[in-house]
């Protein structure tokens, strides 16, 4: 009986102390020397895996960056600037400065402004109905209203307005850039959220001759250039009969919105302008502030 | 006798063919012809004529100067009054040559006369020539340039020339018609085919359904060496280049691979005719033949086309009531296209223009897959549709290869007999375009 | 006019829907349902009844207030599950235990993996064994025959003819002993053997098979596979010794084969997808329902053999795949 016991224990101690051994040089041989620094970053990044930083996860970012040794190069839109301040004691390097971003929907094909031709039935995802129609509308260029973008959105940042069928950029979006892949018309921007979010941009991608997009849609750019003749600091070009206004250029003057014949330019967060007798009330413009 | 037909899947929807005895009427000539630059599988035409020129009934407008592409000729003469972009059937604008018809003058060149010509003078490489200026496609749907075909790789030898008389989309009978009226001439472009593709036996597969037809080629093959006439089983899409081959000389096409793989050159009865015309009679591809059809169509009926005449000149013609129609497809039910806009032109692939009554333009309610396996017992390639669906919405592009989604035909045969109602083929087309796009830029990463 | 409708093609629907196929499925159960009425009288009906209007109610609740869509209850889904449930306990079970079965099939089974066609086991079978497991007694204390159809002829009363086999050989009686305990072939295969509503009568099941062939809802490779499985499985231990096992044919004509073979083991949703797999799929089925039958601690296999099929259905469809087209090159 009791040597029942003993043996049992020996040999039960044997198997342990042997499998331990073995643990330790398989552990050795497998060992892999991680930076701590990885595991630093790792924690103070967001966790949310969205890849708007370009890469495939947190992990690998904060893996990326570590072993480059700077920061150049290496965003996270999710935690801006501050975060990036916030890393930077951890690697030892000054952090970049990047001006906040936001995706903005350069197109106001409403359901009003373009009416729809015809009824489409069936499957509603923007990748195929691009590839079957031009859109209800008419315009081959214009949001198709799928939602396709609103779907990919890993923020709750994004909704599909059911009266315009447009979908709607909220301001806790992160610019992580997932929505402007989703689109398969190259619709969405991500553009620099301006002080005090004020923007100023142009809301139609129709590179279509002026009296070719009028028939789609009555607030397309039909580029005429009157907000480039009107700009004063060159920040707007026209290519394909349409125009671009660059964001770092732009200082927010407001002047092209006022010629703009089509209110194909938006600016968003301004103040309303002194009402003129016999200006045209704007366009209803869709505030991204909730 | 048991009649021959493919082996895997395949359905049999309603017939419908309504205007199976409407004799083909010339449509009057368009006041205004818009000539799409692109009619065909591959890359555009390059536009040859300046705006104000006058050109006439076979006056070149385009060349196609890719290796797939095609010649497009004015369907009518009169003046270039435009050249820019035009809605096309699908809603998107497509550079176009619009010509301000001013009577009907054609080029000298041409036979206008009824005379059949059955002597073939013309050499092999003279008539791929031909058929090549003339700007022949082929006119089943597909639309893909027919000098192509004929460029059968070295060392290949093609046993069998297929003409593809089946016509199986319901209510579609534009060959039908044109078996039965112009069968002699038919006849003649085969026999020039076979010197083409340099083969001693043609096979023209018809469906069991268009009796007449079958009678009326049986008769006149006999004057016409190694050609016979082979009626089929009606089942869709029999149509189709590989259920085609399968069915009529049990062959069946390895994935990714084509018809000369297995000694076959395919053909449609419609291009047969064209290519009579372009080689024997100088004619190159101005008109087709369309058939009008549907059940809110009063007078269905199937009309000598010049291509570039605008589909809404043919409706009033077939006394059609656009009151009740929810849906105008250009092609059959199965596969053609449904319009967007009425003004679109008839163009080389335009086989029917079909209308839909407004109760059934819509889909089916869509419910949850049940899981019968039905899409799949009835797919012609013999895929798994419900699954090829899921997988392709999730971006599963490395298993949807696998799983060859690429070999989908988009029949429709899936969508067709689906009891939930599911848009399978929706899904399936997009991630056949992603899975293609996949494939090809492979190899440059 | 309007405007145009734009879609994809293709422009046309065959007509077919989930509606006509269940439907269908319900058609195909009416001979049998009306023979366990005659047989069993108002309890027969009560049990209907409660289980048809509890899978229904369920089905509407849970889609309603818990998935929040729209429910659809004329797809005839839960009406099957309820008389398949009916179909598989005793006449004389209280109302409350059928409830509960509903609750189990409808809400465990079927409504928590998403509702139709989500389902990897047949719900009416998942609420019929959990019945089984939670009250055996109920479940297996067969009816006494209500006399309210008085031209109505004997049913049998206390076990079923499988349980009665089950325990002679357990008891270690002759084969020829136990099988005088039973009716003959005939009465069994015509409907007078006691047991669940379904079990009643195999010809009537039969004819709602064939009813369902006919009209393409179900296809013949599960059933001919099942039974042949059945058939050749038993057959090898009985020509073994036939003093030990039952022939094959008892088999077939009693308890739930009939039922199991046409209506649960077809189940669209729990089954394979191609031919092949369906083959594999009703192999397995009459196999293990034998193992059971003839091991088990339970007489009747069926239920418990589909529902371990249905969990290898998702491996069946990964390895059976259907023949593809242009796979073998023939020449000539």
């Amino acid at each position: 009986m009791d040597n029942s016991i003993v043996s049992a224990l020996i040999v039960l101690s044997a198997i342990g102390v042997l499998a331990a051994i073995i643990l330790y040089f398989i552990a050795q041989k497998f060992k892999v020397i991680e930076d701590p620094k990885i595991d630093d970053v790792d924690e103070a990044l967001p966790g949310a895996n969205c890849g708007g930083c370009g890469y495939a996860g947190c992990r690998a970012f904060a893996e990326s960056m570590v072993k480059a040794g700077t920061m150049e190069g290496f965003f996270c839109p999710v935690g801006g600037n501050d975060l990036m301040k916030s890393l930077a004691p951890i690697l030892g390097v000054e952090a970049p400065e990047k001006a906040p971003q936001i995706a903005v929907l350069r197109c106001n094909g409403s359901v009003k402004n373009s009416i729809p031709k015809f009824e489409y039935d069936g499957d509603m995802t923007c990748s195929f109905t691009t590839s079957l129609t031009a859109g209800t509308g008419g315009c081959q260029f214009g949001c198709l209203g799928g939602g396709e973008c609103v779907d990919a959105c890993d923020f709750d940042a994004m909704y599909m307005d059911p009266e315009t069928n447009l979908p709607v950029v909220k301001v806790n979006c992160v610019a992580c850039n997932a929505c402007v892949e989703a689109c398969p018309r190259d619709i969405l921007e991500l553009r620099n959220r301006g002080p005090k979010e004020k923007r100023i941009f142009v809301a139609c991608i129709n590179a279509e001759k002026g009296p070719l997009s009028k028939q789609n849609c009555t607030v397309s750019c039909i580029g005429c250039k009157a907000c480039v003749k009107v700009c004063n600091f060159d920040a707007i070009d026209v290519n394909n009969f349409l125009a671009y206004i660059n964001y770092e250029a732009c200082t927010l003057c407001r002047k092209c919105v006022e010629v703009c014949p089509t209110n194909a330019i938006h600016e968003i967060s301004f103040k309303p302008r002194k009402p003129k007798a016999d200006k045209k009330e704007k366009e209803e413009v869709r505030l991204v502030v909730k | 006798m048991k009649l021959k037909t493919f082996n895997i899947g395949g359905i049999h929807p309603p017939e419908h063919k309504l205007s199976a005895s409407a004799a083909i009427q010339d449509a009057p000539l368009p006041k205004v012809a818009v000539v799409p630059l692109s009619q065909h599988l591959g890359a555009p035409a390059k536009v040859k004529v300046k705006r104000g020129e006058m050109v006439k009934v076979g006056t070149l407008l385009a060349k196609g100067e890719a290796f797939i592409s095609a010649n497009i000729h004015s369907p009518v003469s009169g003046k270039v009054a435009k050249i820019e972009p035009r809605v096309d059937s699908s809603g998107f604008r497509r550079e176009s040559v619009v010509i301000e018809v001013q009577g009907d003058e054609w080029n000298e060149d041409i036979d206008t006369s009824n005379d059949i010509i059955k002597d073939i003078k013309l050499e092999k490489k003279d008539i791929l020539q031909r058929i090549h200026d003339c700007g022949i496609v082929g006119l089943g749907g597909a639309t893909f340039p027919s000098h192509v075909k004929y460029m059968i790789p070295e060392g290949r030898s093609v046993e069998f020339l297929i003409i593809n008389g089946v016509e199986c989309e319901p209510y579609i009978t534009s060959d039908d018609q044109l078996m039965l009226e112009k069968g002699e001439e038919m006849m003649v472009g085969i026999r020039v085919m076979m010197k083409a593709a340099g083969v001693e036996k043609a096979i023209i597969g018809v469906e069991n359904n268009k009796p007449k037809a079958i009678e009326h080629l049986r008769k006149i093959a006999d004057q016409y060496q190694g050609i016979s006439v082979e009626p089929l089983k009606v089942q869709y899409p029999q149509g189709g280049e590989k259920q085609l081959i399968d069915a009529l000389i049990k062959r069946q096409i390895p994935a990714g691979k084509l018809p000369s793989d297995v000694g076959c050159v395919v053909n449609n009865v419609g291009t047969a005719f064209a290519i009579y015309e372009a080689v024997q009679k100088n004619k190159p591809l101005v008109e087709r033949i369309v058939t009008v059809t549907g059940k809110t169509v009063k007078k269905p009926s199937n009309f000598k086309v010049r291509l570039g005449t605008p589909i809404s000149d043919l409706l009033p013609l077939a006394e059609c009531d656009m009151e009740n129609t929810g849906k105008v497809i250009n092609g059959g039910p199965m596969m053609g296209k449904a319009l967007v806009a009425l003004n679109a032109a008839v163009t080389k692939g335009t086989s029917a223009v079909l209308l839909i009554k407004k109760e059934e333009s819509k889909r089916v309610t869509v419910q949850n897959c049940i899981r019968c396996g039905k899409c799949m017992s009835v797919c012609p390639m013999g895929l798994e549709p419900y699954l090829l669906s899921v997988i392709a919405r999730q971006g599963e592009n490395e298993r949807c290869e696998t799983e060859r989604i690429m070999d989908c035909i988009e029949c429709g045969s899936c969508v067709y007999t689906c009891p939930s109602g599911r848009p399978l083929l929706d899904n399936i087309r997009l991630g056949k375009a992603n899975t293609g796009f996949m494939i090809r830029t492979r190899g440059r990463k | 006019m309007g405007l145009l409708t734009v879609s994809g093609s293709p422009h046309i629907h065959g007509g077919l829907s989930v509606k006509k196929l269940m439907w269908g499925v319900v058609i195909a159960m009416v001979p049998a349902m009306l023979a366990s009425f005659y047989y069993f009288g108002l309890g027969a009906i009560k049990v209907t009844l409660v289980a048809v209007l509890s899978s229904v109610i369920f089905e509407y609740v849970i889609t309603k207030f818990i998935m929040k869509e729209k429910p659809n209850l004329m797809d005839g889904s839960a009406v099957i599950t309820g008389i398949l449930l009916a179909f598989n306990v005793p006449s004389n079970l209280p109302i409350w235990i059928i409830i509960i079965g509903s609750l189990v099939a409808i809400g465990v089974a079927k409504m928590s993996f998403g509702g139709l066609g989500k389902n990897p086991f047949n719900p009416a079978l998942v609420g019929r064994v959990f019945l089984l497991i939670s009250f055996p007694v109920q479940m297996t204390s067969w009816p006494v025959v209500d006399k309210i159809f008085p031209m109505g002829l004997d049913a049998v009363t206390g076990p079923t003819p499988l349980a009665v086999v089950k325990e002679g050989i357990g008891n270690g009686e002759k084969m020829t002993d136990i099988m005088n305990q039973i009716p003959d072939y005939t009465q069994l295969f015509l409907g007078q053997s006691g047991g669940s509503l379904g079990e009643v009568s195999a010809l009537l099941l039969l004819l709602g098979g064939i009813y369902m062939l006919y009209r393409k809802i179900i296809t013949w490779h599960i059933p001919l596979s099942f039974l042949a499985a059945v058939v050749i499985f038993s057959g090898i231990f009985w020509l073994y010794d036939p003093n030990t096992y039952v022939d094959p044919i008892f088999h077939l004509v009693t308890g739930g084969m009939m039922l199991g073979v046409f209506f649960m083991a077809t189940d669209m949703v729990t089954s394979p997808m191609t031919p092949k797999g369906q083959l594999v799929f009703g192999a397995g089925v009459g196999i293990l329902t034998i193992i059971i039958r003839v091991w088990g601690a339970y007489p009747e296999g069926v239920s418990f053999a589909i529902l371990l099929m249905n969990a290898v259905v998702p491996h069946l469809n990964n390895i059976f795949k259907p023949e593809r087209f242009g796979e073998e090159v023939s020449h000539g």
